[in-house]
């Protein structure tokens, strides 16, 4: 019988799929302004432009309610784990992957709002603050496409779906994906309430 | 190293990201413009990349242009009122013109052929009087509204285009004619224009309301 360990806790799979919406949210409503052909054909630029500019600011303030509401403690222990490039309960790809994703968040929020505010203030306007938000579009593409793939497709690497979809994954994956992991005591079923984050 | 206190790669990086993406608030637009030319032939193959354009619409819903209704008004301050339709206006002189255009959010198209009417040649036909001060392009995307002032308006090279890159004006920018003022950014080129009237002097237009220089010289306005 397989046997199941905890990976990911309530408040990180809330934080990802959160994350992961929005994202998707915002990057249909953000092509749907950006290319050509698709602003044709949807016009009603005004509305898209507030739902951009409103859901990107939702964005941020959701993923921050959970951080503050969920289990703090285990966030800022998956924090500590993202400090080294180590091969633990994440592979130095994944750790790169999600402060990449952290960074360009940031980056987003920050030339979204520029971009918000020089259209009513010259003073926040710069000329390359188009230039850095689409950058980031193709740069947060790329690592989506990447991690899809791995989560997604790729036959080895796709079990670590079940982790981040019902917070737990094979113990015999874990083993012998994250050799290093610390993994948590067994559990029997998907219903875990640890944290799911390895001991350190 | 000591083992006890592992260096912290992860803010590191994440640190070098953040600043490295808001310093390229300072070059990130030239650099971009080398490597977009280098890869220019790239974008052809994708048809979904845009090829420098941007649309930008202020209305739920971009004019329609119908051949046989579309009349395009030019009166106010002038001794000949003059209302065109579209086999009258590809009638008047024609004038093409290659230029680049800068939009004041950042990008910028190079090369791109404009052919229409100068405005100059226009104004030959209504005859300003000598109170008109400014020109005023109503859009047919309401409320879309930008003036110049006469003196700005009679530039050699400042057209109402029908053709861009050697075809009839596509609908998203501004079917069947759009103002084509290069010197200045592109809001200034008011799209699907269907009036001018020649007024006292130049006023506030749509973007310049919400607070955009009405002067917008391109590279010596709007605090670029």
């Amino acid at each position: 019988m397989l046997r199941y360990v905890a990976r990911f806790s309530r408040t990180e799979r809330t934080l990802h799929w959160l994350n992961a919406s929005f994202f998707l949210f915002l990057l249909a409503t953000g092509l749907a302004l950006y290319l050509p052909r698709f602003s044709t054909l949807v016009g009603r630029r005004p509305l898209l432009k507030d739902l951009h500019f409103w859901g990107g600011l939702a964005w941020i303030a959701a993923l921050g309610l959970v951080a503050l509401l969920g289990d703090r403690r285990a966030l800022a222990r998956t924090a500590r784990e993202l400090e080294t490039l180590s091969h633990d309960r994440f592979n130095p790809g994944q750790k790169i992957n999600a402060i990449l994703t952290a960074a360009f968040t940031l980056l987003f929020l920050v030339s979204g709002v520029l971009l918000w505010l020089g259209e009513r203030d010259t003073r926040f306007r710069f000329a390359s603050t188009v230039t850095l938000h689409d950058a980031l579009l193709y740069a947060a593409l790329v690592l989506l496409v990447g991690h899809l793939y791995l989560a997604v497709i790729h036959p080895a690497t796709r079990h670590s779906l079940r982790g981040m979809t019902r917070g737990s994954v094979s113990e015999e994956w874990a083993r012998r994906h994250y050799p290093e992991w610390e993994v948590p005591p067994r559990a029997e079923n998907d219903d875990l309430t640890t944290t799911g984050a390895g001991r350190t | 190293m000591d083992e006890q206190a592992p260096r912290r790669y992860g803010r590191g990086l994440f640190l070098a990201t953040v600043a490295g993406g808001l310093s390229s608030l300072v070059w990130g637009r030239p650099v971009w413009g080398h490597v977009s030319s280098a890869i220019g032939g790239a974008e052809q193959l994708i048809p979904l990349v845009p090829n420098g354009w941007r649309i930008y619409t202020v209305a739920a819903t971009m004019p329609t242009f119908d051949r046989t209704t579309w009349r395009l008004e030019v009166s106010g301050l002038v001794d000949q009122p003059l209302t065109l339709d579209y086999d009258a206006l590809r009638a008047l002189p024609r004038t093409t013109e290659v230029r680049d255009f800068h939009c004041v959010t950042g990008w910028s198209v190079p090369n791109v052929r404009w052919t229409g009417v100068r405005l100059t040649d226009l104004f030959e036909r209504v005859r300003p009087q000598a109170r008109a001060g400014g020109v005023q392009f109503t859009s047919a995307e309401i409320p879309y509204v930008d003036s110049l002032t006469l003196k700005q308006a009679s530039l050699h090279d400042v057209l109402l285009a029908y053709e861009m890159d050697g075809k009839p004006l596509p609908r998203e920018h501004g079917a069947p004619v759009r103002l084509v003022m290069p010197e200045m950014y592109g809001y200034k080129s008011v799209k699907w224009v269907s009036r001018i009237e020649l007024v006292p002097q130049a006023t506030d237009g749509y973007w310049e309301v919400l607070g955009y220089d009405r002067d917008a010289w391109v590279g010596r306005s709007n605090g670029l």
